[in-house]
């Protein structure tokens, strides 16, 4: 075999990595997505290695809930054959590669720079200067965004190109959230240190990131924590994803102008977040995931206070999505809205809420499952239209999904355990691979250690990173007035993306 | 119709109605207060994860805690967090909490510029700019203006444009890539204006202090106005760090 079957949150030798010449890598990986909609790329990246650099990819399978992984050595400067070329849902990784290590491609459609990072390899030109695509045409006009937005938001370039109020372009660059994530993992050597850094990734994804953190940590130091802290983290999903959805059904109330909506969802969220405070002490769930053990184990206690909070919030949630569904002012604003079909999500490569809302199934709940989720028999939530409306309504349907899942877990609270905080230590010559799903969709980290256990590389990919361009094409065709609305319906991650 | 008044009349009032004297609900970490108890300084030192714990005598610096609470965690008996939530200062030095105090973080009247209040104390407008913010700031304080919070009571508010602003609130670490966007937004705001550092990682960089991808000059080279810490800052922080430099009654 040229590639390695590896589960979710399992660590292997480095040296169990299939290494093939670049052709045969090119082929296999790029065959075995093409046409499988039941496969897609997780993770494709590479690291220098003496003169050489050493690309892996990873392929998500979701029927055989495994990942393949398969490894090539290229010559520092080499021009290669594209995996874009033959797939389209390569081509962010492979401009990263081009990015970061210089590597050139012979046919890739555009090697725009990803998110100018202070260490990529051509140091020249910044990101102010980006020189975005242009159409030269007496009809057409262009609308420059950001990169400072009019709201309390992160930064990021949005230029459109126009016909009238009509967009038939939009170009995004993001970069100016770069704080050098991925290098401070190496550079930072304390456990703690490590895990505050994933707590500070994206912090509207806090649990999925830093749950993804400690499976991975734990499985590269083979110590894994008893079943009262997965039950925990499981939980702790959940309320997240309550949490940030209801937070977006508001945002997109306002977004239409539509100021109840906006109100109540932004209300109904203040007691979700207040419980994750009244649980671990910070309302954004900062502190909670550690590691190896919980800190703040879950007991009857904090189980009678969230079936409070959930008897408290749902009927006013319903009844809130039944009035905001039957008015014709939000329908049309959100109804054939910022629409994108399979096939696009297909190419490229979306996950998560993003791809279910269009029949494509991205869930690493149900095809690479963790925590509690085999038990809990997931069903994801799928929509069939792919426009604003079908995201509106898998966020409504996924918060009902997970107080429901939630509810279930309180049935049978496990006995708390001991704290085992001891500092973990790292297998060496070891690569292991961590999925999760948070509210966004599919969150990736994958690590290499080295030959003393230290971390060699840390690699960390958010949903994000697949969602952008499915963004700027769904607001193709779109009136320029709808893109706050399109934005709000993807609500994609800034800092996720420029790590 | 009928539903909207249904839907009103179940949501009923949803505003705090003293922002200055709210109780958090559960176990915040707000202001630590540090005993006297003699412990291993250096291990609790070691054990910081951003080097905001000093000793001789034992301090923590609130504009680098990370509020991970690990250090109470471990060293119950000296380090306890307190509810208080009232963090905002004016001076920079005033966010270390030293052992054996037990008072409450203040803004000092006396360093704040005359015309702050004199023009801003009725009504503040606020430019928010981002600089690699992890996003958890930026959320508390959209919060800040929701229905529960409701800083607009107070004339406080944020507003678009910086053409339209009476200051900065910078959350986030200032990325290299973000330095010069941050520059031309306060350039763009009309003088006299404030600026207000949101979050741990806007005030020291928190755990990304010291990365090559940040460029701090801008706070290096500028007069801060208020220093507002958590990770993220919480909305009763920020709102009564506001009230406070504002001296409104």
């Amino acid at each position: 075999m040229n590639n390695l079957i590896i589960n979710n949150h399992q660590s292997v030798p480095v040296s169990s990595i299939p290494e093939t010449n670049y052709e045969l890598f090119l082929e296999m990986n790029t065959s075995l997505v093409a046409d499988h909609p039941e496969r897609h790329c997780v993770l494709y990246f590479g690291f220098r290695n003496a003169d050489t650099i050493r690309l892996i990819c990873c392929i998500a399978d979701d029927n055989n809930h495994n990942i393949l992984v398969s490894s090539s050595a290229v010559k520092d400067g080499a021009v290669l054959d594209s995996f874009t070329s033959r797939h389209f849902s390569f081509e962010k990784f492979e401009r990263e590669l081009h990015e970061n290590f210089g590597i050139e491609y012979s046919n890739h459609p555009w090697l725009k720079p990803v998110r100018y990072s202070y260490n990529r390899n051509k140091k020249t030109g910044n990101i102010a200067d980006y020189p975005f695509y242009g159409i030269e045409s007496e009809e057409l006009h262009e609308v420059g965004v950001g990169p400072v937005h009019a709201g309390i938001i992160e930064p990021g370039h949005f230029r459109f190109i126009c016909n009238g109020e009509q967009i038939l372009h939009l170009e995004i660059q993001l970069g100016y959230q770069h704080r050098g994530v991925e290098q401070l993992f190496l550079d930072r050597k304390k456990l703690l240190q490590r895990t505050i850094l994933a707590e500070s990734i994206a912090g509207d994804s806090v649990i999925g990131h830093t749950t993804a953190f400690a499976y991975l940590f734990e499985s590269l130091s083979d110590s894994y924590p008893g079943n009262e802290t997965l039950y925990s983290r499981t939980i702790a999903q959940e309320i997240e994803r309550i949490a940030i959805h209801t937070g977006d059904l508001s945002a997109l109330a306002g977004d239409v102008a539509y100021q109840l909506g906006n109100s109540v969802f932004g209300r109904l969220r203040t007691p979700v977040i207040n419980y994750f405070q009244e649980w671990c002490g910070n309302r954004l769930s900062k502190g909670l995931i550690r590691p190896g053990y919980n800190p703040y184990p879950f007991n009857k206690a904090l189980a009678e206070r969230l079936i409070s909070v959930l008897d408290a919030f749902e009927p006013d949630f319903v009844e809130m999505n039944k009035e905001m569904s039957s008015l014709p002012s939000t329908l049309s604003r959100f109804e054939r809205t910022g629409m994108l079909k399979k096939e696009q999500l297909l190419a490229v490569g979306t996950v998560g809420m993003s791809a279910r809302m269009n029949d494509l199934v991205r869930d690493i709940r149900i095809s690479h499952p963790y925590g509690l989720y085999p038990q809990l028999n997931h069903d994801p939530v799928i929509k069939h239209h792919g426009d604003v409306y079908s995201r509106v309504q898998i966020r409504k349907e996924e918060v009902l999904q997970s107080i429901s899942y939630i509810r279930s877990l309180l049935n049978d609270i496990p006995e708390s355990e001991p704290a085992n905080d001891k500092h973990l230590t790292l297998k060496p010559d070891s690569f292991a691979i961590s999925l999760t799903e948070g509210w966004r969709g599919e969150i990736c980290h994958a690590a290499i250690t080295d030959k003393n256990g230290d971390l060699l590389i840390y690699k960390v990919k958010d949903p994000s990173f697949h969602n952008w361009l499915a963004l700027a094409l769904a607001v193709r065709n779109n009136e320029i007035s709808d893109f706050p609305v399109c934005n709000k319906s993807f609500d994609l991650s800034y800092c996720g993306h420029d790590l | 119709m009928l539903t909207t008044l249904k839907i009103l009349h179940h949501q009923g009032k949803q505003y705090i109605p003293d922002l200055r004297n709210a109780k958090v609900p559960g176990i915040f970490r707000g202001r630590p207060e540090i005993s006297d108890e003699p412990v291993d300084e250096k291990a609790l030192i070691d054990l910081c994860p951003v080097g905001a714990i000093m000793m001789q005598p034992v301090r923590i610096d609130l504009g680098k805690c990370a509020f991970c609470g690990e250090c109470s965690r471990l060293f119950p008996g000296k380090i306890k967090f307190t509810t208080d939530y009232k963090l905002s200062v004016n001076q920079r030095e005033s966010l270390i909490v030293q052992e054996g105090s037990v008072n409450q973080l203040t803004v000092n009247p006396d360093l704040v510029r005359s015309e702050i209040r004199k023009l801003f104390k009725g009504s503040l407008k606020l430019r928010q700019v981002s600089a690699a913010g992890d996003n958890s700031t930026e959320l508390e304080l959209n919060a800040c203006g929701n229905v529960n919070f409701d800083m607009g009571r107070y004339g406080i508010e944020f507003v678009a444009s910086p053409r339209h602003a009476d200051g900065i609130v910078i959350t986030g670490p200032i990325s290299k890539n973000m330095a010069e966007p941050l520059q031309i937004t306060y350039d763009a705001t009309p003088s006299p204006k404030i600026i207000i550092l949101a979050g741990t990682d806007a005030i020291s960089g928190g755990i990304f202090n010291g990365s090559p991808a940040l460029d701090r000059k801008f706070i290096e080279t500028n007069h801060i106005d208020l220093f507002v810490p958590g990770n993220p800052v919480h909305p009763l922080t920020f709102i009564n760090g506001l009230i406070d430099l504002l001296g409104i009654r």
